[in-house]
C-alpha cells in the first residue's frame, strides 16, 4: 500500500475510533446535566446519586474522546500536510476557535466538576457541568462547521496558490454545517440516551435499585423519544441540502445510475458499479426519492451516469451505509416510543423480553453513529474538499509509507489496549451500581 | 503594511500560547516525572496527583489552542512542522494520550499492578512530552534542514547535543517547577520533601541554563535579533533575575517562588521567539526556505477575524481558569483524598 491509502486508512481509523466515545460525552453530559439540574431544583437525594453515578461512567469515557482528540488536530498536520497548506486559511479557524471557545470550557469545568463537590456552592457545581456539556456540543459545532466546508465549500476564492477565506459568515452560516452540526449532535444524544436506558434495563431486570434506575430510565425515555423523531426530521432536511450541493454523494446513497424525474426508491437493490447499473432492485416506491432529495415527486434526481467515472465515490460503501443508518434510525424511534410508554404506565419490571432488547440495543446507536461517518467522508470522495481538492492531491509530501505503517500499527495496538482498558472499566462500574442510599 | 501588523500580532500571540503552555502544563508535567520519586506510599502519590487533577486539563488545552492557532495563523507552517516532525510528534502525542487516561483510570481498581502501571505510564507520559518539547523547540532554534527538495532530518538528527540540552533545560525547569507547586500544594511530609528537594534541584537547573546560554551563542543565530534590537536583552535578562529570585524566594515564601519559576518560563520561551522573529522555523542550510511569520501566514481577512476571536474569548478563558486556580488554592489534605464525598483520583 502506498502512503495515500495507508494514511486514509489511518485517518479512517482515528477517526471512527475518536467518535465511539465522543457521541456519549455529548449525550451523557447533557443528561447528568439534567440529573444535577432535577437535584438543585428538588433536594431530592436521588438525582445527586444519579449524578454521581452516570456522571463516573461519563467521567470514564470522556478521558479517551479528549485524548484521542489531539491526534485528530495533530493529524492534519502530520498526513496531510498538502491539504492544511491549501485551505488552511479557512479550515485553520473553525480549529483554532473550538479550542478557545469550546475546549478550554470544557476542560477547565470538567476539573472543577469532578474535585468541586465541597468546594464550592450546588448552583455553582451544575453550572459547571452545564459549562462542560455546553462546551461539548460547542466543540462539535464548530469542528462541525470545519467539516461541512470539506463537504460544501462556501465563502472562498481561489488566491495564491490557495483557498483563502473571503466570507466568513457565509462559512459559520452555511445550512449544511447546522444541519450537520444538529444531525450530529442528536445522534450523540440518541447514544447517551440508549445508554442509560441499557445500563437501567440491566439493572431494573436484576431488581436492584429499583426507584433509582426506573428514574433513570424515565428521563433517558423521554430525551431518546424526542430526540430520535428529531433526528429524523434533522436527517431528512439534511438529506436534501446534500442532494443539492453533493450530487455525486447522493447518487452513490440510493445507488441512482441513470438521471431521472419522478425517481423512485427500490426497497431492495445491490450497486454494480463494474456495470453501473443495480445487480438487482425491486420493490419500487415510485417518486419517493425525488420528493425526498427536493420535495417534489417529479423532480430531476442526478445519476451516477452523468457524474464522471473518476468523479464518483465508491458506490456500495455509500449506499449500503446510508440503509443501515436509516433503518437504525427507524429502530430507535420505536424503541424509544415502547419504552416511554411502558416507563409511563410503570409496567417495565414485566417487560423482561423489552428489558433484555434495550440492554442489547447499547451498540446500535454506537454503529448508526459510525455508518453516518462512513456515508459523510466516503460518499465525499475522491474529493477531500467536494469540487475543489482530491484527496490524493492532499496528503504529505515529506511523509513516507514506512513512516505511516508505524503510526498506523501503532495506533493499532496503542488504541486496542485503550479501548479494552475502558470497556473493562464502562462494565466494570455500569454493573456495580451507584451507591447505597444512605440511611441517615 | 496591514498585513504585517496582523502576521506580527501573531507571531507574538504564536509564542504567547507556547509559552503559557509551558509555564502552565509543565509543572503538571513535572509532577507527573517526579511522583514516582519523591512520594512514599500510594496517598503520597495521590496527593500529588489530586493537586493537578482538577487543573491539568484546562493546562493542556493551551496546547492544543496553541497548535490550533498555528494552523489557522500560519498554515503552511503548521502543514510542515508537523509532517517534518512527524516521528516526534507521534510519540508526544502517544505520550499525552498516555498521560491523560492514566490520572482518570489509575483510581478505577484497587490491585496494585493496575496502580503501578497506571504510575510509570503517567511519568513516561510526562517525561516524554517534556524532553520531546524541549528537543523539538531546541531544533527550531537552530534551523531544520529545509530546502527547495523538502526536510532532510529524521529523528536521529534532532537528537544532536544542542536538542538534547534544550529537552534537558526543559526538564529541569519543569522539575524545579512541579517541586515548587507541590511545596505550596501538598501537605505534611511530601510538602516538606518537595520543598527540600527545589532547593536542591535548582543548582542543576542553573548550570543547564548557562550551558543553554552558552551555547545557545554557538548552536543559533538568536542572538543576531538582540544585538540588532538591543533593547530584547531585557527578556533574558528578566528570566535569569526570575531564576535567581525563585532560588531567593525559597526562603521566604514558597508561593512567590513559584511566581517567580512562572516568569522564568515564560521569559525563556519568550528569548527564543525573539531572536527567532521572523522565522516560525528557520531553514538551517537556505535561509530563502525558512517559514516567516510573513511568507506562511493566512491572508489578513482570516488573521483579522482569529485576532477578534482571540480578543473577545482568552480573556474570557483566563478569568475562569483563574477563578479555577483560585476555587482550588488550598493545599490537598489527606484526609480530603480519603473524604467519599468529595471526588479525588
Amino acid at each position: 500500500m502506498d502512503a495515500l491509502m495507508l494514511a486514509r486508512l489511518q485517518f479512517a481509523m482515528t477517526a471512527m475510533f475518536h467518535f465511539i466515545f465522543v457521541p456519549l460525552t455529548l449525550g451523557l453530559s447533557v443528561l447528568v446535566a439534567i440529573m444535577e439540574t432535577m437535584y438543585v431544583k428538588t433536594g431530592n437525594e436521588t438525582y445527586l446519586r444519579m449524578t454521581k453515578f452516570w456522571g463516573k461512567l461519563f467521567l470514564i469515557n470522556f478521558a479517551l474522546g479528549v485524548v484521542t482528540g489531539i491526534t485528530m488536530e495533530f493529524q492534519f498536520g502530520m498526513n496531510w500536510a498538502e491539504y492544511s497548506k491549501y485551505v488552511g486559511d479557512i479550515f485553520g479557524a473553525p480549529l483554532a476557535i473550538e479550542a478557545t471557545m469550546a475546549f478550554f470550557l470544557e476542560s477547565t469545568f470538567l476539573g472543577v466538576w469532578i474535585f468541586g463537590w465541597k468546594k464550592i456552592s450546588k448552583k455553582a457545581h451544575a453550572f459547571a457541568i452545564w459549562m462542560v456539556a455546553i462546551g461539548s456540543n460547542l466543540s462539535a459545532l464548530w469542528i462541525l462547521i470545519a467539516n461541512a466546508w470539506m463537504q460544501h465549500p462556501v465563502g472562498y476564492v481561489i488566491r495564491n496558490n490557495r483557498a483563502e477565506l473571503n466570507d466568513f459568515s457565509e462559512v459559520i452560516f452555511s445550512p449544511y454545517a447546522w444541519l450537520k452540526f444538529f444531525h450530529t449532535v442528536m445522534g450523540g444524544y440518541i447514544v447517551g440516551a440508549f445508554f442509560v436506558m441499557g445500563v437501567a434495563a440491566y439493572h431494573i431486570l436484576k431488581k436492584n435499585q429499583l426507584d433509582f434506575f426506573k428514574k433513570s430510565f424515565k428521563i433517558a425515555a423521554v430525551f431518546g423519544l424526542v430526540i430520535s423523531i428529531g433526528i429524523a426530521v434533522i436527517g431528512d432536511f439534511h438529506a436534501k441540502e446534500v442532494a443539492k450541493t453533493q450530487p455525486s454523494k447522493m447518487a452513490a446513497m440510493e445507488s441512482l445510475w441513470q438521471t431521472q424525474e419522478n425517481a423512485p426508491i427500490y426497497m431492495f437493490a445491490w450497486p454494480d458499479a463494474e456495470n453501473e447499473q443495480n445487480a438487482f432492485e425491486f420493490l419500487l416506491i415510485p417518486g419517493l426519492l425525488s420528493y425526498l432529495a427536493h420535495g417534489d415527486f417529479n423532480a430531476e434526481v442526478t445519476g451516477l451516469k452523468d457524474i464522471p467515472r473518476n468523479e464518483r465515490p465508491p458506490v456500495w460503501p455509500t449506499f449500503l451505509t446510508f440503509r443501515l443508518m436509516v433503518c437504525l434510525g427507524f429502530i430507535f424511534i420505536v424503541l424509544s416510543l415502547l419504552a416511554f410508554i411502558y416507563s409511563k404506565k410503570d409496567s417495565l419490571e414485566n417487560k423482561r423480553w423489552f428489558l433484555k432488547l434495550m440492554l442489547y440495543a447499547i451498540p446500535l446507536p454506537y454503529i448508526a453513529a459510525q455508518l453516518g461517518w462512513i456515508v459523510a467522508e466516503i460518499g465525499r470522495q475522491p474529493w477531500i474538499v467536494y469540487g475543489v481538492m482530491k484527496t490524493s492531491d492532499a496528503v504529505s509530501k515529506s511523509v513516507t509509507a514506512g513512516q505511516v505503517w508505524m503510526s498506523l500499527i501503532g495506533f493499532f495496538i496503542f488504541y486496542g489496549i485503550l479501548a479494552v482498558v475502558d470497556l473493562f472499566l464502562l462494565t466494570k462500574f455500569s454493573k456495580k451500581g451507584p451507591e447505597p442510599e444512605k440511611t441517615a | 503594511m496591514e498585513a504585517y501588523v496582523f502576521q506580527f500580532i501573531w507571531f507574538g500571540l504564536w509564542g504567547l500560547l507556547w509559552a503559557v503552555y509551558f509555564m502552565l502544563d509543565g509543572f503538571d508535567l513535572g509532577a507527573g516525572m517526579l511522583h514516582p520519586f519523591i512520594a512514599k506510599n500510594d496517598t503520597e502519590r495521590r496527593m500529588v496527583i489530586n493537586t493537578l487533577g482538577p487543573v491539568w486539563d484546562g493546562n493542556e488545552v493551551w496546547l492544543i489552542t496553541a497548535g490550533g492557532a498555528t494552523f489557522a495563523a500560519f498554515p503552511t507552517t503548521y502543514a510542515y512542522m508537523f509532517s517534518y516532525l512527524y516521528t516526534p510528534l507521534l510519540i508526544i502525542l502517544f505520550a499525552l494520550i498516555f498521560r491523560g487516561v492514566s490520572f482518570e483510570f489509575r483510581g478505577k481498581n484497587d490491585s496494585a499492578g493496575w496502580k503501578k502501571g497506571w504510575d510509570f505510564a503517567i511519568f513516561i507520559g510526562s517525561f516524554i512530552p517534556a524532553l520531546l518539547f524541549g528537543v523539538a523547540f531546541g531544533n527550531i532554534f537552530q534551523g531544520l534542514p529545509i530546502d527547495a527538495a523538502g526536510y532532510h532530518g529524521n529523528l536521529f538528527t534532532l537528537l544532536n547535543p544542542y536538542g538534547i540540552l534544550t529537552g534537558i533545560l526543559f526538564v529541569c525547569l519543569f522539575l524545579v517547577h512541579a517541586f515548587l507547586w507541590l511545596s505550596i500544594k501538598a501537605t505534611g511530609d511530601l510538602r516538606k520533601r518537595a520543598q527540600k528537594l527545589a532547593k536542591k534541584l535548582w543548582p542543576i537547573l542553573l548550570i543547564v541554563a548557562v550551558l543553554f546560554l552558552v551555547h545557545t551563542w554557538f548552536a543559533t543565530n538568536l542572538y543576531d535579533n538582540f544585538f540588532a534590537a538591543p533593547a530584547g536583552f531585557v527578556i533574558p535578562v528578566l528570566a535569569v533575575v526570575a531564576l535567581l529570585l525563585s532560588y531567593v524566594f525559597m526562603n521566604s515564601s514558597y508561593v512567590k517562588a513559584f511566581y517567580a519559576s512562572c516568569v522564568t518560563i515564560l521569559m525563556v520561551v519568550f528569548t527564543g521567539i525573539y531572536g527567532l522573529f521572523p522565522n516560525l522555523i528557520p531553514s538551517s542550510i537556505d535561509t530563502a526556505y525558512s517559514l516567516t511569520a510573513i511568507n506562511s501566514s493566512s491572508s489578513v481577512y482570516t488573521l483579522k477575524i482569529m485576532t477578534v476571536v482571540v480578543a473577545i474569548f482568552v480573556p474570557i478563558v483566563l478569568i475562569y481558569q483563574i477563578w479555577t486556580y483560585k476555587v482550588f488554592s488550598d493545599p490537598v489534605t489527606e484526609e480530603e483524598i480519603y473524604d467519599e464525598e468529595a471526588e479525588a483520583y
